[in-house]
């Protein structure tokens, strides 16, 4: 390991951070797009570089640890960076779909070009913010640093219904994160650590754990909390009007990489420190993911015709299945989760980015006015083919592998929800299959060869292309050597006795 | 006479102890020589005389902030300074400035006289010092009753708007009778106190210390108790909390904007100053009583503020009702100082980021004000964003951080806030608190959707406000530096709490 490392890891956030502020601080527009091209690439070089040193048995621990303090040390306040095997993949994901955003986001032509590519800036250095912080307050803190500018994004350059998305977009949200700081704080606060930093909580709580009616409200708190953030069913429904309504770049980031802050939030910090309010809360939780996310929800993307629509749906449906492997309370299920996260995040990027594309040649997202679109774009269909099938979860690509552990791992917790968790997997063959068909195939409906004859679509270029291939070949890539995320998360998950004593704890129910 | 006599009479002399505020005092009287003795051409520059000599004070108080002439009892027991009084000083001086600022931008507008503005500003800015510093009922009550004098004139400042002079009717109303029902509490606890013999040695009820002394022998005195509850109410009318703020929003909203943000922020943490002495002082006996009428007054506060801001489209009114909830939170941190005592700190640290942000937030509200700058609507900012990207960025930097939205200062003062009350036990009024600012999150979003998202209704028409705006340079620094100032204090606190929180 190098000894430069841990300063590498404070550059890569700090760098589209200083270069947002150079934006806001009035850098002329010439400027600004190629700033914004440095400051999305060199964070996705520093990402691969730390992820090709991480030593191969060192998930456990955390890596490139480094601390400052910003001011609030004396309340166990510190900016504590690290990576350990779950946050490294994590990382990696937020760097790379940050990449694909931003170079997409640079050719996008947006009106106000420059204040969209702050946000987005900003929202980047957040997102690596949150994966990187050892410190839970830290953790929290660029969370929120990347959701303003969320709302923001949607209300200036949304859709249709844009003020209505970005008002309950804000608001649900704003709820979900008051739920989770308070269950930080009372995690702070009755841990008896009086620290936020997370390798501190962990020993406090191994020597003396909070047990009891605290543990499972604090569980339940955070549960919540985060659960409204990553949609959970019935607290979803800010996710497919607000993705709906967001601009792509923002889009690709929130559902890749935003939402997956509070899974990642309940296996490293909730699962770990709060065993038996997990048990506790175990079964509710998954009668809520996989009745409702994945049954209930699933059928409601069959149902959508618009296709922003129906991927903003589909995505929260694939939260039940994170959801399942959480509660599945197994060092197995929530490395799925983990592996599942990063196919998620890649896969759905990908079709949020076609998405958009799709919408430039058809002038539309309803997908009964659409058709035939494959004979124009070939390759266009070719991406937006494979991303379906890594979203319906086909072997080949990363999503199969989270899965399948997902669902190994639900066996052993309950087999009656694992029937419903594949029942899902038929339910998104329906429906990614059913948009492939409607956008690429079959002949083109009356409105659209209107649309045709009116502006001739063009295959995809360049700054298309490069983006969707990024993310494709990271999904290939995890699809045909899994071993390179799940070795680190293995260890990290191995490193924490409290899960499997969790598991006992569930199956003597 | 002899030399012992000189020096004793040298060391014996603790009018450097009040000297900030005899400058500014002295400053105030010399601003009104000015004005006679200057010749007309040159009496612009009165106000920047003012602003000069509050700058010169804020120097002389940071150079001596150590010297708190060792907690001793100073003038007979009239005055006690301490480092919580210090941090006062330093408030109060800045907000000042800060409000002279503002006057700059919106006196000449209206064409009001500006020397006798400045000279009120800087009586009131003196008189909120020696609230602070006081140690002795009468001394708050005159200290007080000058601050609220101060505060009747400029509330009624613009004297040809009908508005205006309706503010100032209202505080004036409002504000004697709040003094009366002080006034009542301290004569309470006087006939309590006075007379009483302590070790041989009559006081007369009005010291501090006599009357922390007497409650806690007599903890159940009931004229005692009384009192100190009308004394709290009188303080809360300055703080505006439930039920002492039915004045907020037509005053808020009648008077000149400098005025507003001068209430807004000095006349509010002000009453958080004396409200931390007198709760964690004076009343400590009374602790077991205090506890559930402040929670209970925390928690109306909060409702009340957010519920009332929800509907409200004058950014004046919105900012005052919004301010009614900000008392609500930081009454939380007095709660909480009872048992941790390190929530005076979280306390006075809000209180900073809550001046920074309204102080923006009221900078921009001056530059767009018109000559009536009561009428402003939330309406006036639509397109804010798009013709003044600088303005819609102080506003939003503004307004996020009075929403308490991370990485901006205020949520940093609310996470402390919350901390303390979460380590004192509060949790009722942490739900409180959490529901208030997921309520508050409407009504600011819908400031914010006003200056960037959303189409005015009728586009043809262009937003209410004064146009062009010509913001100079001393203004556009003054407004960076505080936008700039929140989001930096959002990530490093550090020149904050390495101060406020020892």
């Amino acid at each position: 390991m190098n000894s430069l490392d841990p300063q590498l890891l404070q550059l890569a956030i700090a760098t589209p951070l200083v270069a947002a502020l150079l934006i806001a601080l009035g850098l002329p527009k010439r400027f600004s797009t190629k700033l914004a091209a440095v400051a999305f690439t060199i964070p996705a070089l520093i990402a691969l570089w730390l992820w090709w040193e991480f030593p191969a048995e060192g998930g456990g621990h955390y890596q490139y640890l480094s601390s400052v303090d910003m001011g609030l040390g004396k309340f166990g306040i510190n900016l504590k960076l690290g990576l350990n095997g779950i946050a490294l993949p994590m990382f990696l994901l937020a760097a790379i779909v940050g990449l694909a955003a931003g170079i997409y986001a640079l050719r996008s032509g947006a009106e106000r070009l420059k204040l969209y590519l702050l946000l987005l800036l900003v929202m980047h250095g957040g997102l690596l913010g949150v994966f990187a912080s050892v410190d839970v307050f830290f953790f929290y803190f660029f969370h929120e640093l990347a959701l303003i500018p969320t709302f923001i994004m949607v209300g200036i350059w949304g859709g249709r219904d844009r003020n209505y998305a970005a008002m309950k977009m804000t608001i649900y949200l704003t709820v979900g994160a008051m739920l989770s700081l308070i269950g930080l704080i009372a995690l702070y606060v009755r841990s008896g650590a009086n620290t936020f930093d997370l390798i501190e909580l962990k020993r406090a709580i191994a020597v003396q754990g909070i047990h009891g009616v605290a543990e499972n409200n604090i569980f339940g708190l955070l549960m919540f909390g985060f659960g409204i953030l990553v949609s959970l069913w019935p607290l979803h429904t800010w996710a497919p009007l607000g993705y709906g309504a967001a601009p792509s770049s923002a889009a690709m980031l929130h559902a890749g990489v935003l939402k997956k802050f509070g899974l990642y939030g309940l296996i490293q910090i909730a699962l770990p420190l709060l065993p038996e309010g997990a048990a506790h809360w175990a079964w509710k939780l998954a009668v809520l993911a996989g009745i409702g996310n994945v049954l209930v929800i699933g059928f409601v993307t069959i149902a959508q015709r618009d296709l922003k629509q129906m991927l903003g749906y589909s995505s929260v449906m694939h939260m039940g299945y994170c959801f399942l492997g959480i509660a599945a309370l197994s060092t197995v299920g929530s490395g799925g989760v983990v592996m599942l996260m990063v196919a998620h995040g890649l896969s759905v990027a990908l079709l949020f980015l076609l998405a958009t594309s799709i919408h430039h040649r058809t002038h539309t997202f309803d997908l009964t006015e659409m058709g035939g679109l494959a004979q124009k774009t070939p390759v266009l269909a070719a991406f937006f083919v494979a991303g379906s099938m890594a979203s319906i979860g086909l072997p080949g690509f990363a999503n199969f592998w989270g899965e399948l552990t997902v669902f190994v791992a639900l066996w052993k917790f309950s087999p009656g929800l694992t029937a419903v968790a594949i029942a899902g997997v038929v339910i998104s063959a329906v429906y990614g299959l059913r948009a492939v068909a409607k956008v690429f195939f079959g002949q083109p409906t009356e409105q659209f060869q209107r649309v045709i004859a009116q502006h001739p679509p063009a295959d995809l270029d360049w700054s298309e292309r490069l983006p969707a291939l990024i993310l494709l070949a990271t999904l290939l890539f995890f699809g045909f050597y899994p071993r390179a995320l799940s070795q680190p998360v293995d260890e990290a998950l191995g490193r924490q006795p409290v899960t499997t004593t969790a598991t006992t704890v569930s199956f003597h129910r | 006479m002899s030399t012992e006599l000189l020096k004793a009479i040298a060391d014996s002399n603790q009018w450097w102890a009040i000297g900030p505020e005899m400058i500014l005092a002295c400053a105030a009287l010399g601003l009104l020589v000015l004005e006679i003795i200057l010749p007309k051409e040159q009496q612009r520059f009165i106000p920047a005389v003012a602003a000069l000599s509050v700058v010169a004070v804020l120097v002389c108080v940071i150079a001596n902030f150590s010297k708190t002439w060792g907690g001793e009892e100073l003038f007979g027991g009239l005055i006690k300074l301490s480092a919580a009084g210090q941090i006062a000083r330093v408030f109060f001086l800045t907000a000042s400035l800060l409000v002279l600022f503002l006057a700059s931008i919106c006196l000449p507008r209206t064409r009001m006289p500006r020397v006798e503005f400045s000279h009120v500003v800087l009586v009131v800015t003196a008189a909120l010092m020696l609230l602070t510093q006081s140690n002795h009922f009468v001394m708050f009550f005159v200290a007080l009753e000058t601050v609220t004098i101060g505060f009747y004139i400029l509330v009624s400042y613009f004297r040809d708007s009908a508005l205006s002079l309706e503010a100032g009717l209202k505080y004036l109303v409002l504000g004697a009778l709040s003094s009366a029902i002080l006034l009542f509490g301290i004569v309470l606890i006087y006939g309590a106190v006075g007379g009483v013999t302590i070790e041989g040695i009559v006081h007369t009820g009005f010291e501090y210390g006599t009357a922390q002394e007497f409650f806690r022998q007599h903890p159940d005195n009931f004229l005692a108790i009384a009192g100190a509850l009308l004394v709290l109410g009188g303080v809360a009318f300055k703080i505006g909390a439930f039920p002492f703020q039915v004045w907020i929003p037509d005053v808020y909203q009648g008077a000149p904007t400098p005025v507003t943000a001068f209430l807004a922020v000095s006349s509010k943490a002000a009453g958080f100053a004396v409200l931390l002495v007198l709760v964690n002082q004076v009343f400590a006996p009374f602790a077991s009583i205090l506890k559930p009428v402040l929670s209970l007054m925390a928690g109306a506060t909060i409702i009340f503020g957010n519920l009332s801001a929800l509907n409200q489209r004058n950014d004046k009114r919105l900012m005052g009702l919004s301010g009614v909830s900000h008392a609500g939170y930081l009454l939380l941190g007095v709660i909480a100082s009872l048992t941790v005592p390190w929530a005076t700190g979280a306390v006075w640290f809000y209180l900073f980021t809550y001046m920074l942000a309204s102080m923006a937030a009221f900078g921009v509200m001056a530059y767009l004000g018109l000559t009536d700058d009561a009428g402003q609507e939330l309406d006036s900012y639509h397109r804010l964003a798009k013709e003044h990207p600088f303005l819609g960025a102080i506003l939003a930097v503004a307004v996020g951080s009075l929403a308490g939205i991370p990485p901006l200062a205020g949520f940093m003062g609310k996470l402390l806030l919350f901390v303390a009350a979460f380590q004192a036990h509060l949790y009722g009024l942490l739900a409180v608190a959490i529901i208030g600012v997921i309520l508050s999150i409407f009504y600011y979003f819908g400031w914010i959707k006003a200056a960037y998202f959303e189409p005015p209704a009728n586009a043809d028409i262009p937003a209410a406000r004064a146009v062009p705006v010509s913001i100079s340079w001393i203004g556009a620094t003054t407004l960076a530096v505080l936008a700039l100032a929140t989001v930096v204090l959002g990530f490093y606190q550090q020149p904050l709490t390495s101060w406020l929180l020892k």
